[in-house]
């Protein structure tokens, strides 16, 4: 078990400016977690912290056990696929993961039945549908069933349609097990996925609390000035 | 009389040798640059910068300088003399990667480079990194690198400086259609060598022609 | 792309192992030699009658001989006398010997400038050019002609390297070049007769001056020294010597003619 992830003093720096200031926090086992802000709060560089893109300017990022790369998967606001057919895309990643042999095929179809991509998989993924293409960033980040997955704003970019199909999927795997943290600016995404709410102002914790107590009454002036919708652009 | 030379089998000798050597040189030369390439546009180490810069101004070898490099190691009077390759289509090889190297490493590293900036945070996500990381983003854009590939191959197929030195313009052995034209040219014979300059650049055009379909036939397949 | 590799490794290995597979001596000649077409014609016959390849590789007398001295070559067949008998001297080659002669002329455009067309004395000629300053084209460029050229400046006493002005155009290159350069810039140039006969830009060009004896061209033939260079194929390059020399070679030289005209003229022996 990784987790708990623990994050103390956790400082990133760029360009001059503190774009994550002093965050400490831990990540349980459990209940999904939503990292949510206005648009340059550092919800995507403090997801990329945790994962281990970056590399903090100060403070600790520590998992619980050594981390193998493959018990902690991250999908992106915008998924990017090999030139090769879904299944292959999937496949890849089994095998990065060090996996190999027969049973890496059925494994892969298998998550791509999952996520309701299993008649598309001889289909180039570079021509899917940018729905399509986030459901297979899905299913290649849960092919390796990791303990955490990590979504950065991962309906950003798509329709109310496509939206929903990928909150069911996720919805799936919280379901499964499978520890959430994803990061949105979409209150009514975070009502509906979360348990617990993170609350990142200007690159600091502002507040954090249980769906059910946040959302009524945020404690914090600055997310109660988001929820009424009159934060602007940090 | 211009007829009397396109029946003459010794051109299509001297085409199919042009051919031969020309695109050996290519495919050996891609097998070392493009991972060579794609090495250098994915790692980070001192000194990557001054190494991109002599590896572009590379591109700009003189063929005439490098055959006399290679000239010199392959001479028997030479380190690599024992070897007998010089005066022989293996020679001209020799020679013609040497020169195309630069130029398919250089181009190949700006286009991994820039496909880098997408795919650099999946890759390390998925754990993949360093020369799996490299040949993948290879790989995956290797429509593109075509071009490379024929920038390589219309230099190799173009030039006559290195392949008159190291293999001497031997009648029947090493003569080539550069050195071919070359020759006629000395010779005074302007109309054959303007003729035989055509046949070489509709040859080079039709092989960029099939390039390009096989290209395209290609791409639709795999998106 | 795989089969494509694989198609071109074949053509690779094809195209070199049946290059390899050949007996083969190589002999460095000139170019003058290999453009009058001499070498298309002769060597057929010693190919047929012994089996063994004669590679020409054609370069300049000097660069020829330079290939002797480093080994690359097993023959070498050119026009300097005094130069092949400094490199026998020198240990590079075993034996000169003379296999044939041919001459050089002075071609120079048909308004003739410095009035010597029709000449018999070249010496003459060569005064009056550089007394016309008229335009004229050198080789310069180490070759057996360009080494005649300087030899005639010498003997009808001009300094060339002194009184060489803008008249005087050294192009670097080989005999056809050269000509080339001449015929565009309407200037004389001595040229052997070979390479005249088969030069198809002449423009304006015409022979000026031909017949002194000085401009007799003796080509010789050495064999490289296979004690300083042990992987010479001795053997071999001895059967193209003793087969130049040999009655059939001689009638072989002989036999080639451009436009019913007699090029080189065998005198091995003599």
């Amino acid at each position: 078990m990784i987790l708990p992830l623990r994050v103390a003093g956790l400082s990133f720096a760029a360009g001059g400016r503190a774009i994550i200031d002093r965050v400490s926090i831990d990540i349980e086992a459990g209940p999904s977690t939503i990292i949510l802000g206005a648009n340059g709060a550092g919800k995507s560089v403090l997801m990329r912290l945790m994962h281990g893109l970056l590399q903090p300017t100060a403070g600790r990022v520590e998992w619980s056990a050594p981390a193998v790369r493959r018990q902690q998967a991250m999908v992106f606001q915008r998924p990017v696929m090999l030139r090769r057919s879904a299944l292959a895309n999937v496949i890849y990643a089994l095998e990065a993961a060090g996996l190999r042999g027969t049973g890496t095929e059925r494994a892969a179809m298998q998550a791509l039945d999952e996520v309701g991509l299993a008649h598309v998989a001889q289909r180039p993924a570079r021509v899917l549908s940018g729905g399509e293409q986030q459901r297979l960033a899905l299913a290649r980040a849960w092919a390796l069933h990791p303990e955490v997955l990590f979504l950065d704003e991962p309906t950003a970019n798509l329709d109310p349609g496509a939206t929903r199909e990928i909150e069911t999927v996720i919805k799936a795997f919280d379901a499964a097990g499978t520890k959430i943290v994803m990061s949105t600016h979409s209150l009514g995404q975070a009502r509906r996925l979360g348990d617990e709410v993170i609350f990142l102002h200007q690159g600091r914790v502002a507040e954090r609390a249980p769906v059910e107590r946040f959302f009524p009454q945020p404690a914090s002036a600055e997310a109660a000035a988001f929820v009424k919708g009159e934060l602007p652009w940090a | 009389m211009l007829e009397g030379v396109f029946a003459d089998p010794r051109l299509w000798q001297i085409v199919a040798l042009s051919l031969a050597v020309s695109l050996s040189a290519v495919a050996l030369a891609t097998l070392i640059a493009m991972p060579l390439g794609a090495a250098i546009a994915v790692a980070r180490f001192p000194g990557r910068q001054a190494l991109i810069v002599v590896l572009n101004a590379l591109m700009g070898l003189p063929p005439v300088v490098v055959g006399l490099f290679i000239y010199l190691l392959l001479s028997r009077a030479g380190p690599l003399g024992e070897l007998g390759l010089l005066f022989t289509p293996a020679a001209m090889v020799i020679a013609q990667t040497v020169l195309v190297l630069p130029i398919i490493a250089a181009l190949t590293r700006q286009s991994v480079e820039d496909a880098w900036q997408e795919y650099r945070e999946q890759l390390r996500s998925l754990g993949v990194d360093g020369w799996r990381a490299a040949l993948t983003v290879l790989w995956d854009i290797r429509f593109s690198l075509l071009t490379a590939v024929l920038a390589g191959l219309g230099r190799a197929s173009a030039e006559v400086g290195a392949v008159m030195i190291v293999g001497g313009n031997i009648d029947g052995v090493t003569r080539v259609m550069t050195t071919t034209i070359a020759l006629e040219t000395s010779k005074g014979d302007l109309p054959l060598a303007l003729g035989l300059g055509m046949v070489l650049i509709a040859v080079v055009l039709a092989l960029n022609a099939a390039a390009h379909l096989v290209k395209e036939a290609a791409q639709r397949r795999h998106g | 792309m795989g089969m494509i590799r694989a198609f071109l490794a074949a053509l690779l290995c094809v195209s070199f192992a049946a290059n390899a597979q050949q007996r083969f001596i190589t002999v460095a000649s000139t170019t003058s030699t290999e453009q009058s077409g001499l070498f298309k014609h002769l060597l057929p016959a010693f190919e047929s009658k012994t089996g063994i390849q004669v590679r020409v590789v054609a370069l300049g007398t000097g660069q020829a001989l330079d290939m002797g001295r480093r080994g690359d070559a097993d023959v070498v067949f050119v026009h300097a006398r005094p130069l092949e008998e400094k490199f026998v001297a020198d240990g590079y080659g075993v034996q000169r010997q003379g296999v044939m002669y041919n001459d050089f002329i002075l071609v120079g455009p048909k308004s003739d400038p410095a009035k010597v067309a029709g000449s018999k004395e070249i010496l003459e000629a060569f005064t009056k050019i550089r007394s016309a300053r008229a335009p004229f084209a050198s080789r310069g460029d180490k070759s057996g002609t360009h080494f005649a050229e300087v030899e005639l400046w010498k003997a009808a006493g001009v300094d060339i390297a002194r009184d060489k002005g803008p008249w005087y155009r050294e192009t670097g290159s080989g005999m056809g070049p050269t000509l080339n350069t001449a015929s565009g810039m309407n200037a004389y140039a001595l040229t052997d007769r070979g390479t005249w006969l088969s030069f198809k830009n002449r423009g304006e060009l015409v022979v000026a001056v031909e017949g002194d004896r000085r401009l007799f061209n003796q080509y010789g033939v050495i064999l490289v020294n296979p004690a300083k260079h042990p992987h010479v194929k001795k053997e071999m390059g001895r059967a193209f010597i003793d087969w130049l020399l040999s009655r059939e070679g001689q009638d072989a030289i002989a036999a080639y003619k451009i436009g019913g005209e007699q090029l080189f003229f065998p005198n091995a022996g003599e």
